[in-house]
């Protein structure tokens, strides 16, 4: 008789139950939390307090962090390959996963030498433009491709020093899940990411109108959801990302990032 | 070093007494009434309507604008989708062309738009002509650059036009904001229809000229006068692919909401309520001019003002000693008179804003010092104003006063001074004047602001991106960020 695993909530570097003690069940089988508004607070206030901290780490020593969960993912490979459904098409989307964190993984140190600029202002001045993360990123996983989706927004938006609070494919949440395992072994400080599953018709409206969410990923909600998303987002001027492209991308990265420019006279 | 009651009373004298020296205004010729520039020349308003613009300082009416109703913003809409697919074809090199035409004659007609610019919005001629104009023909000549090289902006992506862009503008720097919206649309291929603020159209109605003069295809450039209905109409308009506003933080909420699940892009520059921060090894006379520059440019009336002044609690006493010495140095009066430091509120609405957030702060508890001022009898006017005795939550150190009022509150440790400083919904910008180059840089990456001033405040330069944090809206304008808003990348 196998020992079955309870599926839980990833938050602040912890696995946790819902506090509502809800659970729903996608598969008709398993048993996943059912998050709430207070879930999510929870989540967004780990989040913030990881920030300062993982913005504050050196950009290779991220980049050292993604690629170490790109090893933790590869390593549990079988796993994932099942959760997916198993066959090759499983397979490529957990390369594809691997993939993405390693390429992602390479960006870190390289992001503000490609986007940052230094500016011939008009004057005795010297004047430099450097991309720094926005804050607490909340990304709306895509109901397809459970893991590689979210993945593919995970990773750039971890790469240049946000932290996140991710909404799991609420049809198949179980990749999402366990993921959080494979970050919870990767040296990812706790906080720095953190994963609810629930439904969204649910959390949506909670996530879109917090006051301290910087950015929205919208890019896997469908056009209803992101004309509410919009509307809720406007409360705190959220950035809300709607970059669809599935290809991997430093302007993706660049979307969860702000620009500071700063100006200091030159003299003696 | 403190100064005895009887020398800083003689300090304060003025040493000169300054003969009025008014800018000559019989070159410029404003026309009664203007109609709106759509599809290459100015056509009547459909609506019929006109309001008029007065000068804040006088009081007295300078033109009647229209006021473009839906219909007058539809036709504007249709004239610049017309345009777009010619102009966005047409060779990059050619758009460049007309950007730097563009650029050239805006110096050409600096001193006429300098006056205009005064006359119509109340800023200094000194800081018209010497800051808002060239600054002006500047970000078209850098854009005009960019036109044909966008291909370098933006490695491995093409980078294509999104269409007809809607553009809202303030009051505070007409045509350098008209500038920061229209050189970057069009250097990226875009059309666009822009609506200037509605106490001070003038300086984009002769703008509307100068894209005459300049040959620009009909339709490019479309400018609509009105008021906030003419701007939601024009960000609402279905044809409109791109929206950009500065302005209120409210308003740009106003937008985000409206055009929620539009598809259109959007670039939000709101207000602020930047830190100045000052700490005890700072070169103080130099800081002292940054403090007032900060907050006294343009009567305040800048969304990245310096408006709360954070001072290391153990130079506060001198520093203010110095600045309230500073403050009563400074000449308030005709906005045409080359002598002005401070002119006019640019409209009675504002002024009551000021006037009523500046009560609130008395009754908060706070300390009031103002310099002996004499206000002209007519027009808008406020004098210098600072607040000691400040609280974190009086509404002076939480709200955009947008005028010349700042509130002084201090720290001791750089810790405190960054908590006190990011305390704020909004991230426009930030000041820190300190003597050590680690320290700047410490502050520097600890700053929630999109333009960090360090031992210096309210620099602007076309190829220094400019964008806030926050509430302070997003998306940058200016350097080769700037034209990320108005491309999209294949």
């Amino acid at each position: 008789m196998d020992v079955r695993k309870t599926y839980k909530l990833f938050v602040n570097g912890e696995f946790v139950r819902s506090e509502s003690g809800r659970a729903y069940r996608p598969d008709g089988k398993v048993n996943v939390p059912r998050g709430s508004r207070k879930d999510l607070r929870d989540a967004v206030r780990a989040a913030r307090a990881a920030f300062p901290g993982w913005a504050g780490r050196t950009a290779m020593n991220r980049g050292q962090i993604l690629y170490r969960a790109a090893e933790m993912l590869d390593g549990r490979a079988a796993q994932f390959i099942e959760l997916l459904g198993g066959g090759p098409k499983a397979r490529h989307e957990l390369d594809q996963a691997v993939e993405t964190l390693v390429w992602y993984a390479g960006w870190t140190d390289k992001l503000s030498q490609v986007t940052g600029t230094v500016n011939p202002v008009a004057g005795p001045y010297f004047n430099f433009t450097i991309p720094e993360p926005t804050g607490v990123v909340a990304i709306i996983a895509p109901e397809e491709s459970p893991l590689s989706g979210l993945v593919r927004r995970l990773a750039p938006a971890l790469c240049g020093g946000n932290v996140v609070v991710a909404l799991a494919p609420e049809s198949s949440p179980l990749a999402a899940l366990t993921l959080a395992e494979v970050l919870a072994t990767s040296d990812v400080p706790a906080g720095v990411v953190n994963i609810i599953s629930g439904q969204r018709k649910e959390l949506l409206p909670w996530l879109s109108s917090h006051m301290d969410v910087n950015a929205i990923d919208a890019a896997g909600c469908t056009p209803e959801e992101i004309k509410a998303i919009e509307e809720s987002a406007a409360i705190n001027v959220k950035r809300v990302i709607k970059v669809t492209s599935a290809e991997k991308s430093p302007y993706l990265i660049a979307a969860f990032m702000e620009m500071k420019t700063v100006w200091h006279p030159i003299g003696v | 070093m403190a100064l005895t009651k009887k020398q800083s009373e003689a300090l304060a004298k003025p040493v000169f007494e300054y003969a009025p020296a008014p800018e000559s205004i019989d070159h410029v010729k404003i026309q009664p009434r203007y109609g709106l520039f759509i599809g290459g020349r100015m056509v009547v308003p459909h609506s019929k309507k006109r309001f008029p613009t007065i000068n804040p300082a006088t009081e007295q009416k300078l033109a009647e604008v229209a006021e473009a109703d839906d219909v007058d913003v539809d036709r504007a809409v249709k004239a610049a989708g017309k345009a777009f697919d010619s102009w966005a074809r047409l060779s990059p090199s050619r758009r460049a062309r007309y950007l730097f035409r563009i650029s050239r004659l805006l110096q050409e007609r600096s001193r006429e738009l300098a006056v205009v610019e005064t006359m119509d919005g109340g800023k200094p001629i000194k800081e018209s002509r010497d800051v808002d104009i060239p600054l002006s023909a500047a970000h078209f000549f850098y854009y005009a650059g960019w036109a044909d090289k966008l291909e370098w902006a933006f490695p491995n992506r093409k980078a294509r036009p999104l269409g007809v862009a809607g553009q809202v503008i303030p009051w505070n720097f007409p045509l350098l904001m008209l500038a920061w919206k229209i050189a970057p649309a069009l250097a990226a291929g875009n059309t666009v229809v822009l609506k200037p603020a509605e106490t001070t159209p003038l300086s984009a109605l002769l703008f509307a000229e100068i894209c005459m003069q300049a040959e620009l295809p009909p339709g490019v450039v479309n400018i609509i006068t009105g008021a906030g209905k003419t701007g939601s109409l024009l960000v609402s308009h279905p044809d409109v692919k791109k929206v950009a506003f500065t302005g209120s933080t409210e308003v740009g909420k106003a937008i985000q909401r409206a055009i929620a699940g539009s598809g259109k892009r959007l670039t939000l520059e709101l207000g602020g309520k930047a830190a100045n921060i000052v700490f005890d090894d700072a070169p103080l006379d130099q800081a002292v001019e940054g403090i007032v520059n900060g907050i006294y440019f343009n009567q305040g009336h800048v969304c990245c003002a310096g408006s709360r002044l954070l001072v290391q609690e153990s130079i506060a006493e001198p520093l203010l000693e110095k600045l309230k010495r500073r403050l009563g140095t400074l000449r308030l009066g005709d906005p045409l008179d080359k002598n002005t430091d401070i002119g006019a509120i640019n409209s009675r609405a504002q002024l009551e804003k000021i006037q009523g957030l500046v009560e609130s702060g008395i009754e908060e508890g706070a300390e009031l010092y103002q310099p002996e001022c004499v206000l002209p009898e007519r027009g808008f006017w406020f004098p210098p104003t600072l607040f000691t005795n400040v609280s974190q939550s009086y509404r002076i150190a939480r709200e955009e006063i947008f005028g010349p009022v700042l509130s002084v509150l201090t720290f001791r440790t750089p810790n405190e001074a960054v908590e006190k400083a990011n305390n704020t919904p909004y991230g426009l910008s930030a000041g820190v004047w300190t003597d050590k180059g680690s320290r700047i840089l410490w502050m520097a990456e600890r700053m929630r602001a999109g333009v960090v001033w360090a031992n210096t405040f309210n620099r602007f330069d076309p190829t220094s991106p400019f964008g806030g944090y926050k509430e302070s809206g997003f998306g940058r304008e200016g350097g080769v960020h700037g034209l990320l808003p108005y491309v999209e990348l294949n």
